[in-house]
């Protein structure tokens, strides 16, 4: 009797030891945040989207990258940012259209002066079926939809961090940051290639499509 | 030889006891009940149908606080004045029925559930809780009085965000919620992907956001005031992350700001499919 109850008592030890350690692993599973470089009371965050990230764990997921201020891709979706501070972004976009599901979304909102630049081109409505991705903050109102490149490109990219010698979009864009606090920020295409409705995987996995924006 | 009697000692009444303590307290505890946690029982007095939901909840926790009071004053009577004392464990005297009590308890109990079945009943079908029901689809069993006049708005969900569709006003799309005050408002809900729910408790609305389906619900906002909106349902990654903040604004200021975002969204406004009560978006699968 002695026997199986010290049984049950070690097997329910061993049970809540891997529901703790499955949990803190969970938790604690988030990608580092990058700061953002700033220089004159300007911080300036640089961007990539690509189509495959191209390594484990997930080698096939579209996904967000970040530079580092020494230059250095990340890959990560948690960026730092100074509060009350101009913020520069500037976002290669390699991957190919993928359409809004909301069309509403095609508008540029919540910039400094409510326009992005394609390419060197400023525009404050993009086409809803040529969106690749948005970068979206809802609770600062910022949204900015990222056009995809041609399905035909010649040099696409296909492994992150995607060089700037492949075919690739520049968007960029300035918001100012409110006081401070965690902002989540997400992509509103249904990007996820093979996912049902395309919002599974990357989307639904924070360090691929969506992150925050830690303003102190 | 005669027999000594030795008498028992005499039984408190316990039952004259529970009731004194149990009408005591009922007597101060329902005023203040009504009177000073009233008040502050949610949702509010923000629309018609807020205030209609506090009556009710106000009623419903008055009536149920003398029963809780009974349940209360019953264990602790009994915990206090029934415990065993010393360490030799006695039954009790058997307890035989007692018709009165039966009949008495189940006529107040049946009194007390069948009453509330019917002021609920009566109270969901009244034009003032028109709107409490959302989730009836596009015509509910309830409506107001006035349902041919009301402003339509549609409130459009979507992993992870509230947008607002206004047919009204050339089916502008905003990021915002704007209504005005004392209007009546048939809030039409939907959703673009997966099932998600309306929720801006403090005007006393919910609906269910399902793709595919139409749900309307109908508010009149009395307060000039902001409120939460939430999303209900868990649906993902940014769930807790899904509300916004509305606005209820005078006639005036959402003539003026209905106007603004018809300009703001001029553009957009064109890429927008026309204005439908459910949406099938495409695409629906990305491929490989």
């Amino acid at each position: 009797m002695t026997r199986r109850l010290a049984g049950i008592a070690i097997a329910l030890a061993v049970l809540i030891g891997l529901v703790i350690l499955y949990s803190s692993e969970f938790l604690t599973n988030a990608p580092a945040a990058v700061p953002a470089s700033v220089q004159g009371g300007t911080a300036h965050l640089t961007l990539q989207t690509v189509p495959t990230y191209g390594h484990a764990p997930e080698p096939d997921w579209v996904s967000y990258l970040v530079q580092d201020p020494s230059g250095h891709w990340h890959h990560s979706t948690i960026f730092k940012l100074p509060a009350h501070s101009l913020v520069t972004v500037t976002l290669y976009q390699y991957d190919t259209s993928s359409g809004l599901r909301n069309p509403f979304l095609a508008q540029v909102r919540g910039t400094v002066d409510g326009t992005a630049t394609l390419n060197g081109k400023p525009f404050s409505t993009a086409s809803s079926d040529e969106a690749s991705h948005t970068f979206t903050v809802p609770d600062l109102g910022l949204s900015v939809p990222l056009s995809g490149i041609s399905s035909s490109a010649k040099n696409p990219c296909s492994a992150a961090p995607c060089p700037l010698s492949n075919d690739h979009n520049t968007i960029t864009f300035s918001f100012r940051t409110p006081g401070p606090g965690t902002y989540r920020w997400q992509c509103f295409v249904p990007c996820a290639a093979a996912f049902i409705f395309g919002n599974g995987g990357p989307m639904q996995t924070i360090g691929w499509m969506s992150g925050e924006l830690v303003v102190s | 030889m005669e027999a000594t009697r030795i008498p028992e000692p005499s039984e408190p009444r316990h039952a004259i006891r529970i009731v004194g303590i149990w009408a005591g307290l009922t007597v101060i505890c329902v005023p203040l009940v009504i009177f000073v946690l009233g008040p502050h029982i949610p949702p509010g007095h923000a629309s018609q149908q807020s205030s209609d939901q506090h009556q009710i909840n106000v009623v419903l926790t008055t009536l149920a606080t003398p029963i809780v009071l009974m349940v209360w004053v019953y264990f602790g009577y009994a915990i206090t004045v029934f415990r065993q004392a010393g360490e030799t464990i006695v039954d009790g005297p058997p307890i035989d029925g007692n018709a009165r009590i039966q009949l008495t308890w189940l006529s107040v109990t049946s009194a007390i559930v069948l009453g509330l079945a019917v002021y609920g009943t009566i109270d969901l079908f009244s034009a003032s809780a028109a709107g409490a029901g959302g989730g009836q689809g596009p015509n509910p069993l309830a409506k107001p009085a006035n349902v041919g006049s009301a402003l339509e708005v549609q409130v459009i969900g979507q992993q992870w965000l509230w947008t607002f569709r206004y047919p009204g006003y050339g089916g502008v799309e905003t990021a915002t919620l704007a209504l005005p005050v004392n209007r009546e408002i048939a809030i039409h809900v939907t959703s673009l992907d997966v099932a998600h729910s309306f929720w801006a408790y403090e005007l006393g609305v919910k609906a269910d956001a399902i793709p595919g389906s139409d749900n309307v619900v109908y508010v009149k906002p009395e307060q000039i005031r902001s409120f939460q909106v939430r999303c209900a349902e868990l649906c993902g990654l940014w769930h807790g992350h899904m509300n916004t903040t509305g606005r209820v604004l005078s006639q005036p200021d959402f003539g003026s700001w209905i106007a603004q975002q018809e300009q703001q969204y001029a553009a957009v406004t064109k890429q927008l499919p026309p204005y439908s009560h459910v949406y099938y978006p495409s695409p629906l699968r990305r491929a490989p």
